[in-house]
Parts: structure tokens; sequence; C-alpha cells
């Protein structure tokens, strides 16, 4: 039995489309995993670039001055870090999908750490 | 109309314990400020009995605050990250003044005169001159190294004769700038090197040291023949090796000189470097635990305490400077922050952020004899340092 052309072609492009939505986002960590990873951001990038991400020594991570870059080269960067920079590379500490989960939370804006805690 | 009485009475009564709890006087020299970052305010301590005397909250983000004391040691001047400067009375445990004065600012220093209270800022990029008295601003000097570019400033100290000196970590120099006229500073500039982090003034206000981040050395500056520009020292310490990654910024203070030895943290290696400061040449370095943060000596210099960068901030070791080795590992508790020796150096103060305690150690047992609860406690400023060059 042959598939009609047009058949075919919306199939592959739902097939496509699927294999998007599941692949491009991240999973949102979860529990204690979460926190940790808050509290990550906030303390330990928070040393360079501020608790509130506003910057220090690095540059300001709110999402005007973020949201319009490259996901791919941030998430690169928060891997691997930035020769000729302060930037060193967090690889050791989070996994890709949790650095993507990261820059993509902070181009939204990051949350808070628990409840009012800074 | 018994009620009234009773009522009376007990307002009466009140009053008189009103009266008898009025504070006794006191001097201010055994006092300092513990950051609690956590609620943007800060615990008024006495090194002396070991516990907090008030608390005075108010003082917006906390985060990387510092502070600089009145030589009466009565006023602590309180840099926040928000650009808040926050004049404290130690003594009533309250704000006097405060002002918002940047966008983002890392700390600041006071006067040889203790007139003039001046902070350094990351935006906008420069050091800023204030009355220490009523905080007005006298004078901005804008850390603009080529036209339309600001860098961020790091290190500010003061120098004898009304100087302050400070680097600029996106330009590669260090400035001093004269304000023997508050209202018109007049600033000199030297090539340091590739992105200074943090600098110290040696304990006679003499040099100048600025870490860079940048190269494997330290640049120095010698305020009595300036005309000589910035010499490297420690060039080349990282010996051509790969630097390990750096999670956290070192700091650098003149606590790191005694001795006539200064004690510094490498960069991207777990190393302490000591340099012999008669001719700056190394003397040694010693292998530690992690990244160094804070390297402070002993007041008597007879020991150098090291904190750590993420992620081995819950350890502190103990250099004994004759030997130039570690003796003591202690885990005082989680991520460590800060640490300060009291004048003579018995005891030192310790926080730690995630426990939300500041811990005691006596120095001569290397033992913990006290704890006071802060709420994620963070940088802790003693009074001792209102009267010392380059804090």
């Amino acid at each position: 039995m042959r598939i009609p052309p047009t058949l075919l072609h919306v199939a592959v492009l739902l097939a496509a489309g699927l294999a998007a939505a599941l692949s491009v986002e991240a999973a949102e960590p979860q529990g204690k995993r979460h926190e940790h990873l808050i509290k990550l951001v906030r303390q330990e990038c928070g040393s360079c670039h501020g608790l509130t991400l506003a910057g220090g020594l690095g540059p300001a991570l709110l999402p005007e001055n973020i949201a319009h870059k490259p996901l791919d080269s941030m998430v690169a960067t928060v891997m691997n870090g930035r020769p000729g920079t302060a930037m060193p590379g967090w690889s050791r500490f989070i996994s890709e999908d949790e650095a993507e989960w990261m820059v993509r939370s902070m181009m939204k804006g990051f949350p808070e750490l628990n409840g009012a805690r800074k | 109309m018994r009620r009234g009485i009773l009522a009376a009475a007990l307002a009466g009564a009140a009053l008189l314990a009103g009266c008898a709890t009025q504070p006794a006087l006191r001097g201010t020299g055994d006092l300092g400020l513990v950051i609690e970052r956590a609620s943007g305010q800060v615990a008024v301590v006495s090194h002396t009995s070991r516990e907090r005397l008030a608390t005075v909250a108010g003082l917006g983000d906390l985060s990387h605050a510092h502070v600089t004391y009145s030589r009466d040691g009565r006023y602590g001047y309180v840099f926040g990250r928000d650009g808040g400067l926050t004049k404290v009375d130690l003594l009533r445990g309250r704000i006097e003044r405060r002002i918002v004065q940047a966008g983002n600012s890392i700390g600041g220093s006071i006067s040889q005169d203790g007139r003039l209270v001046v902070a350094q800022n990351y935006d906008p990029g420069g050091i800023k001159v204030f009355d220490a008295e009523t905080l007005e601003q006298l004078a901005e000097v804008p850390a603009e190294y080529a036209p339309g570019q600001r860098s961020k400033v790091v290190g500010l100290a003061d120098l004898p004769g009304q100087r302050f000196v400070y680097a600029l970590f996106d330009a590669g120099e260090i400035w001093v700038t004269d304000l023997s006229d508050p209202r018109a500073p007049k600033t000199e500039r030297y090539k340091a090197g590739r992105q200074p982090y943090d600098g110290l003034v040696t304990p006679d206000g003499r040099y100048f040291i600025a870490g860079l981040f940048g190269e494997d050395g330290l640049a120095l500056l010698d305020l009595w023949h300036p005309e000589r520009g910035v010499r490297k020292i420690l060039a080349g310490y990282g010996r051509g090796e790969e630097p390990l990654p750096v999670y956290k910024m070192p700091h650098l203070r003149g606590w790191a000189v005694a001795g006539g030895r200064a004690y510094l943290p490498a960069i991207g290696r777990h190393e302490v470097l000591v340099v012999d400061t008669r001719d700056w040449q190394e003397v040694a370095r010693i292998p530690v635990h992690s990244q160094p943060v804070f390297v402070m000596a002993r007041p008597d210099g007879r020991q150098v305490w090291v904190n750590f960068a993420f992620p081995d901030n819950s350890t502190v070791q103990v250099i004994d400077t004759v030997e130039n080795r570690v003796t003591d590992t202690l885990v005082p508790g989680r991520t460590i922050l800060h640490m300060e020796f009291t004048p003579r150096g018995e005891a030192v103060w310790v926080s730690s952020r995630d426990d939300d305690k500041v811990v005691v150690y006596d120095t001569e047992r290397r033992e913990a004899v006290a704890e006071l609860a802060a709420a994620n406690p963070s940088g802790i400023f003693f009074t001792s340092r209102g009267v010392r060059i380059g804090f």
C-alpha cells in the first residue's frame, strides 16, 4: 500500500514537532536538587554576579541583560567557562540539562531563595 | 478605680525601670558589626563579652557588604552591594544616616583625618567622596580610563596625606587620588597589569599591592616613590601550569602582612605565597586545602588563618609561620565566609553562613570557645579597623 504524499508530509511534520517539544526544554529539576540549584546560582554565581544577579565583578544576568543572547553559547559558558575572563566552568557540579534550565530561568527571571531568605 | 491606680503604679514602675536600664557608659574599642545578609541587618557585638548587644535592620542588600569605622569607633559605615551607604551608631544600636549612592557598590574606606568616607563602585565605575559627619557628597572621580569607558573599582584603601589608592579591574591600572581639597580631587594613574581583582596597603601605608587575575604575579606600587611606577612581584608563580578554576575571587587587605612578610593567595593554585616585604622576593609557597579566599595573619604574625572558595568552603586552615606549613585543619561549620581577629589576636571570629552562626576560636589552642547565632552571617568587622591605615 502506498501512503499518499500529503499524509506522509503531515506525519513527518507532526513527528518533528513532537520531537522538538520533547527535546528543546531541559526538564525542570525537582525537589532538593531544585532548591540546591537555586542556592548555587544565588550564592555561588552570586559571589561574582551579585546575589540579585544585577552584576558584580561579573556581568549582570537579569532578563534584560541576557534574554536576547543565544541559549547554546550561554549554556556552553556555564559548563566550560570563558577563557580570558574570570568565568570558570561549572560542569563539575551540574549537568548540561541543569545548566540549560539555569540559563532559561535566568532569561525569564531567576527564582528567589526559599521565602525571603537571600 | 483600683484598676486606674494599678495602671498608674505600673506606668511609674516602667518609667523607673526605663531609667534603671539606661545603658552604662562604655567605650567602643571592643565592639564590632557582623553582617547578616539574609535579612539586610547587622549585629552589634562585643568581643569582650562575646555577645550580641543590638541588631540594626533596614540596610538593604548586604551581599558583599563592607564596613569602615570612624576613628572613635562609634560609627560603622556599611557599604551594601546595592549602593547603600549606612552610618550605624554602635553605641545606640541604630541607623544614624543612610543614603543610596550608586547602583552597584563594593566597599569603602575612611580618610587619614577621619573626615571623609570614600566609596568604591562598580556601577557607575569610580569612587565617590562623602562628608563622614553628614554623608553629603563632596566629589566623584569617575574611573573613566578611555573616552566613555568606565572601569569597576577594586581594592580601595586609604593612605597617609588624605589620599586613596585603588585599582581598575577593566583598565588594568592603579589610581591614587589626593583629597587634600575634597571638592577638587587630584588623581595619578599607573599601569598595573591584567585584571586587578583586589588590593591592599601595607600597615605602614607605603606599598600598595594589587592581585592580578589575568597574570601570574602581583602589582606593587611604592607610594614613597610612585615615580618608579608599578613593579611585578611573584611574577610567574604559576610556573606555566594550567590554572585551576577559581569559583570565588580572593580578598586582599593589610591583614596579610605581619612579621616582615606578606601572605598572599595564589590565583588558580591551591597555595599561599609568602613574600619578604623588604626585597619582595618569594620566601615560600605553602600548599593548602583549596583556592584560598582570605589569608589573614594573626596580628602578631605567628599564625596565618586561611578560608577557601566553593566547593571547599567549610574548611579553615592554620599556618605556622615559622615552619611555613599547615598545622591545623578545622571545620567550624558550613560555608565559612569570613574571619576577624580580635585586636591582639587571642581569638578569631569565624562566620558560617549555612549554619547561621559565628564561631569564636581561641587561636593558641585552636579550639572553639563560643558561638553566637546569626542569620546567614558574612563579614565580621571590629572597630579596631578604625585606627589602622588601609582599612
